[in-house]
């Protein structure tokens, strides 16, 4: 079936299987390889991405089904300057392997938009298994302290 | 994933027409369709339809197709409710699962989950591994012979507690039904997990009007504190007048095959002083009949403090 798909700040087209995800139409038919396949089941939010500002997993959303905007990690910044909260895992060092890090950024931002008060609950199904948890926090945290002046 | 056709019709009407099966967040459909748990030859997008809405002005309506995070966070919907919401999933799957869609969640049950191991909820007749088998998850109380798997819904213990009702569309017409009567324990037909008939669609969630379920909570425990699902959970509102309990709500979860009502509990609580002591006296009554299996013993007395826990913390508004 043929689909359009906005992503990024761009229309797509794109002829695919009805079973197809969202996360598989972005990493292999459009190579925007930011979110990862990690559990592929919706488990460990490697996946996470933004529909219409709101993070959902995208290997649990099938891309034929798609009506909003789409953003993943590589549409938070302009190319020039990280985004605040990519900027603020740098300063806080959360990450190690980086699989999961595009993840947790999409819900980071999600967090910091939302000005959340359990950062630790928000980010739960986002899951690390370099465990850098309190440096996510911490970034998390850092990222809304710097969000003012965003 | 099997292959299937995709449609996405424009109105109820032609929803419930199509043979196949609804999908709204897809959180449990793509799940298991990905295990072939589910192997749909028609899936119908029913994101189009005109399921939205959140009315809060004579009790609560609930549009089918609302998110479990704009439920949630809506200020006129009882704290039950809402914390039962907040408890359940992650926030991205509270993004995207609806309110209809987590109603009819399938069991967490691993063997339902393994399309390689028996289960008479998958495959009738089969057998259920998880009576003999890896049961520390699995329901005390509404089981049978042929199936001891638990409801896996948070929310729909709240709306149980709240005599909330279901609006089901079918070729048959419109009709209404109580959730606690929408779903069926196993007994011998474990398939057959709620009153839908085939085609017939949830388009709206109705709780009457109850006043004093402004004092009322949602207590989850499990073995994480976030992102997990429910070993026992409670929902509680408490209408309390002078330090006394005039009227409870009591519905636990995450031990039973459906959402689980305590009516005795409840009967127990009326007239009773708020009290510690008198909560534990009514909660002692919370796990009678129930029937624990090789691995969740623990749930007998984790049931029983779980709804005084919820008590207290119901009592405190």
């Amino acid at each position: 079936m043929d689909i359009s798909l906005k992503i990024n700040g761009s229309t797509e087209e794109l002829s695919i299987e009805p079973g197809v995800t969202l996360l598989d139409a972005l990493r292999e038919r459009l190579s925007i390889t930011g979110p990862k396949k990690g559990c592929d089941r919706g488990q460990c939010g490697a996946c996470t991405v933004h529909v219409d500002g709101r993070p959902v997993l995208s290997c649990l959303t099938l891309a034929a089904v798609v009506r909003g905007e789409v953003t993943t990690v590589e549409g938070l910044s302009d190319a020039e300057r990280l985004h605040p909260v990519q900027q603020a895992f740098v300063d806080q060092d959360a990450f190690q392997c980086g699989f999961c890090t595009s993840g947790q950024i999409m819900s980071a931002v999600a967090a910091v938009e939302q000005d959340v008060t359990d950062v630790r609950e928000f980010m739960s199904g986002n899951i690390c298994r370099c465990a850098a948890y309190p440096n996510i926090v911490a970034a998390v945290e850092q990222a809304r302290r710097s969000d003012a002046t965003v | 994933m099997r292959p299937f056709e995709l449609t996405a019709p424009a109105t109820v009407d032609a929803a419930i027409a199509t043979p196949g099966a609804f999908l709204a967040g897809g959180t449990t459909l793509v799940d298991l369709m990905k295990l072939n748990v589910l192997t749909p030859h028609h899936v119908l997008d029913i994101n189009d339809l005109p399921l939205r809405g959140i009315d809060t002005r004579d009790g609560l309506r609930f549009g089918a197709l609302e998110r479990m995070s704009d439920i949630a966070a809506h200020p006129g919907v009882y704290p039950v409710i809402s914390r039962a919401l907040l408890a359940s999933a992650s926030q991205q799957l509270r993004n995207m699962a609806s309110i209809g869609g987590n109603l009819l969640q399938r069991t967490r049950c691993g063997y339902f989950r393994d399309v390689t191991m028996p289960c008479n909820k998958r495959e009738p007749g089969s057998g259920c591994p998880a009576i003999t088998g890896a049961n520390r998850m699995h329901a005390i109380l509404g089981t049978s012979e042929s199936c001891v798997a638990t409801h896996a819904s948070d929310v729909a213990v709240a709306l149980v507690a709240l005599d909330a009702e279901v609006r089901l569309a079918g070729a048959g017409g419109v009709r209404t039904v109580a959730l606690a009567d929408f779903y069926r324990v196993p007994g011998e037909t474990p398939d057959v997990e709620n009153d839908l008939r085939p085609g017939e669609l949830i388009t709206e969630v109705v709780v009457p009007r109850l006043d004093w379920a402004q004092r009322s909570t949602y207590v989850k425990v499990r073995d994480r504190a976030s992102y997990e699902f429910a070993l026992c959970s409670a929902a509680v509102a408490l209408d309390i007048q002078d330090s006394r309990v005039v009227d409870a709500r009591v519905t636990v979860g995450g031990v039973a095959t459906v959402p689980w009502r305590l009516t005795e509990v409840e009967a127990a609580l009326r007239g009773v002083p708020a009290t510690v002591e008198s909560f534990e006296a009514a909660a002692s009554v919370a796990a009678d009949g129930a029937k624990p299996l090789s691995g969740n013993g623990f749930k007998v007395s984790l049931l029983k403090r779980t709804v005084v826990r919820a008590l207290i913390e119901g009592s405190r508004g």
